[in-house]
């Protein structure tokens, strides 16, 4: 069989798919891995905590996201789409004005960013977020 | 150590006793991934700041763990309390162990 140059960008398209396909899932638990180990399977609470992330990405290399938790210790940034969720983990000391922070991220590809506060009490909370990447930030 | 690393730090001059302020801070530096390829087809090695700290009068203000996943040039906003004159000290901790540091006075009124 002669190979073409079209076919060979069909083959390599299909495996392409075929492996972002597997890919997806693996990663959505890595980041539920990840927040287990954090929270050690406790319980996750939602609403006193508040993530702003952008609903549209349209740079994956730099996307500003906000979190804020009142009576936070901790906070984990988690992006699930990403190969290594891990974001960044903001902890407060005593002369922390608000229990909040702001940075830039890199978003490989549309997902989920997850916030995970650790509050005063040991409990956890989570806010999630959907961004809609238009260029990934992993280089590739 | 990077080339090129240089901190950047905004803190309000003067502010008045148990006041919140915002502290802004940027350094340059370009937070290689670990999961690029170069142009011979080889991954390019993690290179990023995986640690910063932020401190008043040496009582800790915010500690961040930084990921590979932090953009280029890693900006951080957060607050602070100020509840006497003193000095604020940022920090950034290199995966090559190199160490980046700023202060910036602050008085109270």
């Amino acid at each position: 069989m002669d190979l073409t140059r079209r076919k060979l960008l069909v083959i390599g398209g299909g495996a392409f798919a075929g492996a972002s396909m597997i890919g997806l899932p693996a990663f959505a638990s890595l980041t539920d891995d990840a927040i287990a180990e954090l929270t050690g399977g406790a319980d996750l609470g939602e609403g006193a905590i508040d993530l702003t992330a952008p609903e549209i990405a349209e740079n994956g290399n730099t996307v500003p996201i906000k979190v804020s938790a009142p009576g936070a210790v901790a906070i984990t940034i988690y992006a699930d789409g990403n190969p290594v969720p891990n974001v960044a983990t903001f902890k407060f000391g005593p002369l922390s004005g608000s229990r909040s922070a702001s940075t830039r991220i890199r978003l490989a590809t549309t997902q989920n960013v997850v916030a995970v506060a650790q509050m005063e009490d040991g409990s956890f909370q989570m806010a999630k977020a959907n961004v809609k990447v238009t260029i990934g930030g992993c280089g590739g | 150590m990077a080339s090129g690393v240089k901190p950047r730090v905004k803190v309000p001059k003067t502010a008045a006793a148990g006041d919140i302020i915002t502290i802004k801070t940027l350094i340059s530096h370009k937070m290689e991934s670990g999961q690029r390829k170069g142009d011979d087809g080889n991954l390019i090695p993690r290179s990023i700041i995986n640690r910063f700290t932020a401190g008043f009068n040496g009582q800790n203000v915010i500690d961040v763990t930084l990921e590979p996943a932090i953009s280029t040039n890693p900006y951080f906003q957060f607050e602070a309390i100020v509840p006497e004159t003193g000095e604020f000290t940022f920090t950034w901790y290199d995966d090559d162990g190199s160490v980046y540091d700023t202060s910036k006075k602050i008085t109270v009124s």
